[in-house]
């Protein structure tokens, strides 16, 4: 009769961007059950909704997670617009998406490199944050910050780009594109990355749908779902076709999530040659009253901001339900009779963003 | 299924040079939107508080009898809001990052701002027939 | 004006049958969200390709107490124990309950009380900590 042991995961890890604790229950090598603990990184932060006035708690919600920053600025901002009834003028909608679809790209690609890493190709990791660095330096040319972008406002953007600077920065972007075409050819085709990642994680189809998993990790089940197709910002004008695999292992989610890269670089491309001229703000009357709940995608998933304004200068709630907060149950779901070298390589392939989950 | 499909770009990248910048001793080019500190023109400075008020991290404290105006470089967050607020236009985002520092201080500025003297106040009227209840 | 979402408001009692109703027509459950008003108003949210629609319950602020519906989307027991951290809302019938420590704060039950609440003429401060 095999002899359990418990074997602590986390919070400190190599592999992991944020804190999370899982008790794996091990039978030699296989693990039977997985049981995860939070609270490492909560900060309490929809509470603040309640000090800050509106406006200012766009800082706030930019900051709640790193990787995800641009979007939860952009989110808040999109939901409160809603609420208020403003119309975004569409050159700011065309701004909006171009930093979107450059958040999406920068964070898949921190991603395939920390996959890259739970594995041991360290090369392959250099080499694709190499390919993140030229994003961030557009990131950092357009908005000012590399990684908190500080480029969303309740009314439209912050600041404006010229249209020089638009087309520089899509010059350095399609170059980017064909150093990554390289990189996804080592993804799709090399021996050893095949050996991790095929046949690890199943995650049928039913039990996708079942568990509640979105994103990446939905359609790597074969669920043709995207949350850009309901067409806010200026995704209504752009054709999105949802990345679909059918394979539901680990190399399905991993080959979604590289598709997605060129997707969010072609994206990039039409979005610069379609922006229109004009205004990037229209000023905010009043104070929001009403309710609403907007829905994003996120580059793990769909992202749901929830805001109810009682017609002061507060809200009196903020909620923010993560992809992440989503994605846990397929985890455990996965890591049940897995091998415990594979464990890493399971808890990446959801893309965890803890601090977004947890906020 | 291809073994070592990395070797081709290992080998290009072998007789490259680094992609890295050899910093300090390189100085790194910043652009010139990058939000790096906050700065101030102490000249143009009314001390009228706005950038106190408008900080979301508080880490612009402005003292009117003193007439300095002080910033928390490690708590300030570089977002931007006092450049925006200020109604004289006197903060601006430097695009170089701040030293970094061994020990948490705070940088004081002195402004030299003058109130302007008040302006005389016209006579009182001598009846003050609105303070009288009606009967 | 803001566009309409479909939003049903029913009793607890009905939660279960609602939510079972849902599971039935394969709907995914999205999120579940607590609000403190003058009482808990929990939504919960449902999709099924471009259909999106919520179920709004009201429960008091005293023993506040809530069906599980782990029973029908397992997956709920995260958005659960968040909720009995956080506010203090029970749930019996809980599939993994974590008995309080999902996130360990050092305040118990933080967003139990609302300023928004307490703002118009109770001492301001109570629970609420910047």
């Amino acid at each position: 009769m095999a002899e359990r042991t418990v074997i602590p995961f986390g919070p400190q890890h190599p592999v992991l961007p944020e804190p999370i604790h899982i008790d794996l229950v091990v039978e030699d090598e296989h693990v039977v059950e997985a049981i995860p603990s939070f609270g490492f990184i909560h900060r309490g932060l929809e509470k603040l909704v309640e000090k800050k006035d509106f406006n200012e708690f766009t800082y706030v919600a930019e900051r709640v997670c790193g990787i995800c920053s641009y979007i939860h600025g952009m989110g808040y901002c999109q939901a409160v617009e809603t609420v208020m009834n403003i119309e975004l003028p569409p050159r700011a909608k065309y701004l909006r998406t171009f930093w979107a679809e450059l958040s999406r790209a920068h964070s898949h690609l921190l991603w395939a490199g920390l996959l890259a890493d739970s594995f041991g190709f360290e090369n392959l990791f250099m080499q694709c944050w190499q390919i993140r660095e030229t994003i961030l330096d557009v990131v950092e040319e357009t908005t000012g910050g590399r990684v908190i972008f500080g480029a969303a406002k309740i009314g439209g953007v912050r600041r404006d780009v010229d249209a020089d600077t638009l087309k520089r920065c899509a010059a350095k972007l399609a170059d980017a594109a064909r150093s990554f075409e390289e990189l996804k050819r080592v993804f799709r085709d090399d021996y050893s990355v095949k050996k991790r990642l095929c046949g690890v994680g199943m995650l049928s189809r039913d039990d996708a749908w079942r568990l509640g998993a979105v994103g990446p990790t939905l359609r790597g089940s074969g669920v043709a779902t995207d949350t850009r197709l309901e067409g806010y910002a200026a995704y209504g004008d752009l054709k999105i076709q949802p990345i679909v695999e059918t394979a539901c292992d680990s190399y399905a989610r991993c080959m979604v999530r590289l598709h997605e890269i060129t997707q969010s670089f072609e994206l990039i491309q039409e979005i610069v040659a379609r922006t229109p001229d004009g205004p990037v703000f229209e000023k905010p009357k009043g104070y929001p009253n009403g309710e609403y709940f907007a829905r994003l995608e996120q580059p793990r998933g769909e992202v749901i901001y929830y805001v109810k304004g009682n017609g002061t200068k507060n809200l009196s709630r903020f909620r923010v339900r993560t992809p992440t907060f989503a994605n846990i149950p397929p985890l455990l779901h996965m890591l049940q009779g897995c091998e415990l070298a594979d464990v890493g390589l399971l808890v990446l392939t959801i893309d965890p963003c803890i601090s977004c989950a947890e906020r | 299924m291809k073994p070592l499909a990395m070797t081709k770009l290992s080998l290009r990248n072998l007789f490259k040079a680094p992609a890295t910048v050899a910093y300090p001793v390189v100085p790194r080019t910043y652009y010139p939107a990058t939000r790096g500190r906050i700065l101030i023109e102490p000249t143009t400075c009314n001390l009228c508080v706005i950038c106190d008020v408008r900080c979301p991290t508080k880490a612009i404290k402005v003292d009117r009898k003193g007439q300095t105006w002080a910033i928390d470089r490690l708590r300030c967050i570089q977002c931007g809001a006092c450049v925006e607020a200020c109604p004289r236009k006197c903060l601006a985002t430097g695009n170089q990052y701040s030293e970094p520092v061994t020990a948490k201080s705070i940088d004081v500025v002195p402004i030299p701002f003058v109130p302007p003297p008040p302006k005389p106040k016209p006579a009182a009227p001598e009846s003050n027939d609105a303070k009288t209840s009606p009967v | 004006m803001i566009p309409t979402q479909v939003t049903h408001d029913i009793e607890p009692g009905e939660l279960l049958a609602r939510v079972a109703a849902y599971k039935r027509g394969d709907w995914r459950l999205v999120q579940i969200c607590a609000t403190t008003l003058d009482v808990f108003e929990m939504n919960y949210s449902f999709t099924r390709g471009a259909e999106f629609e919520h179920v709004r319950v009201r429960i008091p602020l005293e023993n506040p107490s809530v069906p599980s519906i782990t029973g029908e989307y397992f997956g709920a027991f995260a958005y659960e124990n968040e909720m009995h951290d956080l506010f203090g809302i029970q749930f019996p019938g809980l599939k993994l309950d974590y008995c309080g420590n999902f996130f360990k704060t050092s305040v118990k039950k933080p967003f139990a009380t609302s300023m928004c609440v307490i703002q118009a003429g109770a001492p301001k401060g109570g629970e609420a900590r910047g």
